[in-house]
Order: structure tokens, then sequence, then C-alpha cells
């Protein structure tokens, strides 16, 4: 009898990290993951549950005997619709609307799901994106086309790079350099006009601006570990592209 | 001005796209930024920078708690599109051009401006948050 109640509390533990690592691997704010992890472990018959998450991982433990269970985050992109999709499940799971192997079918089913729009479509966002950031900036609209260009290849060179080398900065500053280098090339060639305008429309798209949205609402909900890592990391993403843009003009 | 609008409710949409937001919740991504580049276009005509963002941002917290509410869908989906018009990638970008050129009085001075916008940016978004939570609280007492 006892093995069976210990079983069952293993798998709740399981079910409630699994919702947690996609939670926190796609970008959702620490005190979300911790909330939506509590709740999973409140609706599945653990009251009390503790959980620490932070940007690299997350401790989980019941109340009880068993013992903390630790999970490794290496992998983090961004992909908000998989928050909201282990957000449903978790209300739904409260709500008693699904049991609990559902739900593990379903977060698994989550867990395996590519992105929601393919790369290609990304490029195309980021470049449509950076071509009208250049008109709010108050550019020309003789620029849009160098602008689109310059933006789309600047988030291709992001993935590119990020799957040769694993060093996100590394990928962040020689996508900013790749731009800063062709957007000087355009208007040499005369194709666009205003170099600065190019530039800082096409940067747009490596903004870290999901991080420093984060990063504040982690710091003011008193998660200090996860706000301040999430805020070097922004600063340091800020600091790749700086750098990147900087070099293209001691170049030339 | 209407050609600011149109582009800025296009430019939140695509971000919506490159964070992978979820197909149903791009327009209303792209209607929290066109209304807070709207507001922070319209304030800065006549304030400082930095008072545009915070109102801008203000604006976006508060319709972001509205939409997540309506769509039963997490904040941060709405939120990140919005504050992504205000981030200060401009400043940003010339302080980095004046640092390369060596002359840092200029580079220190909007550096110093591009920091104050993304404080407002912050202290924006809190302030909602702070709002939306004494609101739920005064609601569930009042019940």
């Amino acid at each position: 009898m006892e093995e069976k109640i210990d079983h069952l509390t293993y798998e709740i533990i399981e079910i409630c990290l699994l919702a947690g690592k996609i939670m926190l691997q796609s970008g959702a704010e620490t005190s979300r993951v911790e909330d939506t992890m509590t709740r999973i472990a409140a609706a599945l018959g653990i009251p009390r549950s503790h959980s620490y998450v932070t940007p690299t991982g997350i401790i989980f433990s019941t109340d009880g005997a068993e013992p903390a269970k630790l999970i490794r985050i290496t992998e983090r992109t961004t992909d908000l619709h998989k928050v909201a999709e282990v957000n449903s499940v978790s209300r739904n799971l409260s709500n008693g609307d699904i049991t609990m192997s559902e739900a593990r079918l379903l977060l698994r089913e989550i867990e395996a799901h590519p992105h929601t729009y393919p790369i290609w479509f990304q490029i195309v966002a980021a470049s449509i994106a950076s071509g009208c950031f250049l008109i709010m900036f108050q550019g020309g609209w003789f620029d849009f086309i160098p602008a689109m260009l310059c933006g789309g290849l600047g988030l291709a060179a992001v993935i590119f790079f990020q799957r040769l080398v694993a060093v996100k900065f590394f990928a962040e500053f020689s996508a900013a350099f790749l731009v800063g280098l062709f957007a000087f090339f355009f208007t040499e060639i005369s194709i666009g006009y205003q170099v600065d305008k190019i530039i800082i429309g096409s940067v747009m798209p490596l903004v870290p601006g999901l991080l420093i949205t984060n990063a504040v609402r982690d710091l003011m909900s008193g998660h200090l570990v996860s706000g301040l890592s999430k805020g070097a990391e922004a600063f340091l993403t800020a600091f790749a592209i700086g750098t990147g843009i900087a070099l293209v003009f001691i170049l030339f | 001005m209407i050609a600011q609008l149109i582009t800025s409710f296009i430019a939140s949409a695509a971000f919506g796209v490159i964070f992978n937001a979820p197909r149903r919740a791009l327009p209303q991504c792209g209607f929290v930024g066109m209304v807070s580049w709207g507001i922070y276009v319209l304030m800065n005509a006549s304030y400082s920078t930095v008072l545009a963002s915070l109102v801008a941002t203000f604006i976006v917290g508060a319709t972001s708690i509205v939409f997540a509410r309506l769509y039963k869908t997490p904040v941060i989906i709405f939120s990140v599109s919005g504050i992504i018009p205000l981030v200060p990638g401009g400043l940003a970008y010339d302080a980095m051009r004046h640092f390369v050129q060596n002359d840092n009085i200029a580079a220190l001075q909007l550096a110093a401006q591009a920091f104050f916008i993304s404080g407002a940016i912050a202290i924006g978004l809190v302030i909602a948050e702070v709002l939306n939570q004494m609101l739920r609280k005064l609601a569930t007492k009042l019940q």
C-alpha cells in the first residue's frame, strides 16, 4: 500500500517538473513557473509543495519525506505559445476538467511540439518588423527595402550562428556586425540613404525585449536571483549588439 | 501619424511571430503595440521622452492585463510586444556611435538617457502590475 502511494507522489512530481521545464525553456517569468507547479501539485493532491526556480534549473520538493528533485535547464528559447498551452493545462487540471494521465499526455505533446511558426516565416516577420521600425523612427520610405533585407538577415544570422556555436552572445555579436556591414554596403551602392536609420530599424529584432520584461517582473515579485541573472543576460545581449555595430564603424 | 500607427501595429504583430505567440493573440499583440506607440508619440511632442515612455508602458501593462483576463492567456504574451517599440534602441545606438568616435561626453549623456528610459519602462510595467494586484485584493475583500 505504501509503495503505491509513493509511486503516485513520484508521478505527480514528475508532471510538475515537466510543466515547469517546458514553461521555463519557453521564456515564462519565474513566478508563473513556480505558481503553475504549485497549482498542479495542489490539484493532484499535494497541497504544500516548494519550488525554487532559476533560469538554469528547477528544484521541486513536496512537504513529505520524498527527496527533492532537480532539473537542469540548459537551453532556453522564446515560445510564448507553449507558455500559454501549459498554462491552460494547469487551469484545466485545477478545475478538474482533465485527469492526471491526460495532463501528462498533453504536457508530453506540448514538449514535443515544434515552434508555432517555421523559421522562414519568423525571418520574414523580422524583416517586415525592421521595415516598420524604420518608418516609426522617422526614416524615409526609400530605406524600407534595405532595412527589411538587413533585418531579415540579422535574425537569420542569429539563428544560424547559434546552431554553429553554442555561445549566444557571439551569435548576437556576429549578427549585429553583419547587419551593420550590409547597411553600409547598401548605402555605399546608393540603394539606401540613411545608414543610421537602417541599422536602428534592422537591429530591433535582436533587442532582448522579453528578457527585459521578465527581469523586471521577476525582481518585483521577489525572485532576486532570476531577476538579476536575466537582467545580466539582457545587458550582455545589448552589449553584444552594440559592439557588433561599433566594430563596423571602427572598420569603415 | 496614420503611417506610424499602421507600422507600429504590423511591427508589434511581427514581433509576436518572432516570439512564437499563439496565432489568435497576434492581432491583440499588434493592438497593444499600436496603442503604446501612439501614446508615446503624442506625449513626446510636449513632454519629456522619459515621461512619455512611462505613461506608454503603464498603458501597455494595463491593456495587457485586461487582455490576459479576457483571453485567459499569460500577461507576458501581450506586454512583450507592447514594450518593444519603446525600447530605446535608437539612443543606445547613438551612444555607441559616439563612444566609437571618442566623443565620450556626448556618448555618456545619450547612454544616461537610454538608461532612464529603460527605467521608466520598468516602472511603468510595475505600476500597472501593482495597481492590478491592489484592485484584485479590493475585489476579494468586497465579495
